[in-house]
């Protein structure tokens, strides 16, 4: 399934559309896909349309704003929040990572663990702040009190088995790539990373 | 209205008295933490003192605190613990808490309206140590459906 999903992103036409849908906050309409990556309502439609068959992107219905009467509800697309990982040859790093996450559990050494993902975060630390974490998966966006959040969490399916553990890991890896400068805590939402980060200097 | 509800306890072995410094901080975030609880969708109730909160109440040992609350559903505890200001001192329990050998975590359905008990709650604690999650006693990471539920 993964590699016929990864598959799908192989035309570059139908990539773009799906990096535009998934650099989105929100669900868009094929019109806005269509005019965001410069390409006709019908193409649009086709590369969204195969999108969601192969599971990279999830169609709903947009909430009708027009009334009653006001047509077909429009589809809409986001990202699929279905995982798709391919290893050749076949490499299983999550349930390996299972497995540690449960035995700092058991030996409880989560501060250690923090103080190694610190320690990391600190190696990789240097440059803009922003591409960095970029370059590690957690799409960053300024929200309207200048905090940095994350729109996505790099380690979710593990987040959602020891969440104590793996926020606090991601929260070290952060601060140390923040190298002490920025204030970074724990500031969970609904959705995305509970990690934030604040616009100020920590001495500020 | 559901028929049932979850019911959660769980236990933690402190590392030093409560009203240690190793403790204030925990101590401190106690208030702030119930009260989001209170607040959270599908909060039903939880075991509390004269205090207002569980902490005096040692049934399993003199250093062993409990929480006993119950939910509307696993998703309701699920948002409250891992979606909420909560998170922060789960981060930090270790220097808090020293790990247990054993589950310290147990869930059950009750039917609506049911108080659980500390005695209760011993029991389904013990279901879990010993058979492993089942129906009767589960953890938020393998959810059991409620009793008459159709299963996920």
């Amino acid at each position: 399934m993964s590699v016929e999903a990864i598959g799908a992103l192989r035309e570059p036409a139908r990539r773009t559309v799906y990096e535009y849908v998934a650099a989105q906050a929100d669900p868009v309409s094929r019109n806005q896909v269509a005019e965001a990556v410069g390409i006709g309502r019908t193409l649009a439609a086709f590369h969204l349309d195969k999108l969601t068959e192969a599971g990279l992107l999830e169609a709903s219905s947009a909430p009708r704003t027009g009334g009653p009467g006001a047509g077909r509800p429009a589809k809409v697309y986001t990202r699929s929040a279905v995982e798709h990982a391919v290893s050749l040859p076949p490499r299983d790093y999550r349930l390996l990572a299972e497995v540690l996450a449960g035995a700092v559990e058991r030996a409880g050494v989560e501060p250690a663990a923090y103080d190694a993902a610190r320690e990391r975060g600190r190696k990789l630390s240097g440059g803009e702040l922003i591409p960095a974490l970029e370059s590690l998966g957690y799409e960053p966006f300024i929200d309207g009190s200048r905090t940095v959040r994350l729109r996505n969490c790099p380690f979710h399916a593990l987040a959602q088995t020891h969440p104590g553990l793996v926020c606090g890991l991601s929260q070290a890896l952060v601060e140390g790539l923040a190298d002490g400068a920025r204030t970074v805590r724990l500031d969970p939402g609904p959705t995305g990373c509970c990690v934030v980060i604040d616009s100020k200097n920590k001495n500020d | 209205m559901a028929d049932h509800h979850l019911a959660q306890l769980n236990v933690a072995r402190l590392r030093a008295p409560l009203d240690s410094p190793v403790l204030a901080d925990f101590v401190a975030l106690l208030p702030e933490v119930n009260a989001l609880a209170e607040s959270s969708p599908g909060y039903v109730w939880r075991l509390q003192d004269e205090s207002g909160d569980a902490t005096a109440l040692r049934p399993f040992g003199a250093d062993l605190i409990v929480n006993l609350t119950v939910w509307e559903s696993p998703e309701s505890l699920r948002g409250f613990v891992y979606r909420t200001a909560h998170l922060e001192p789960m981060r930090r329990r270790r220097e808090w808490f020293v790990p247990l050998d054993q589950p310290h975590l147990v869930l059950w359905w009750i039917p609506a309206g049911h108080v659980p008990d500390l005695a209760e709650a011993a029991d389904r604690l013990e279901r879990l140590r010993r058979n492993g999650p089942s129906g009767e006693a589960f953890t938020l990471r393998e959810p059991h459906p409620a009793p008459g539920a159709l299963a996920a």
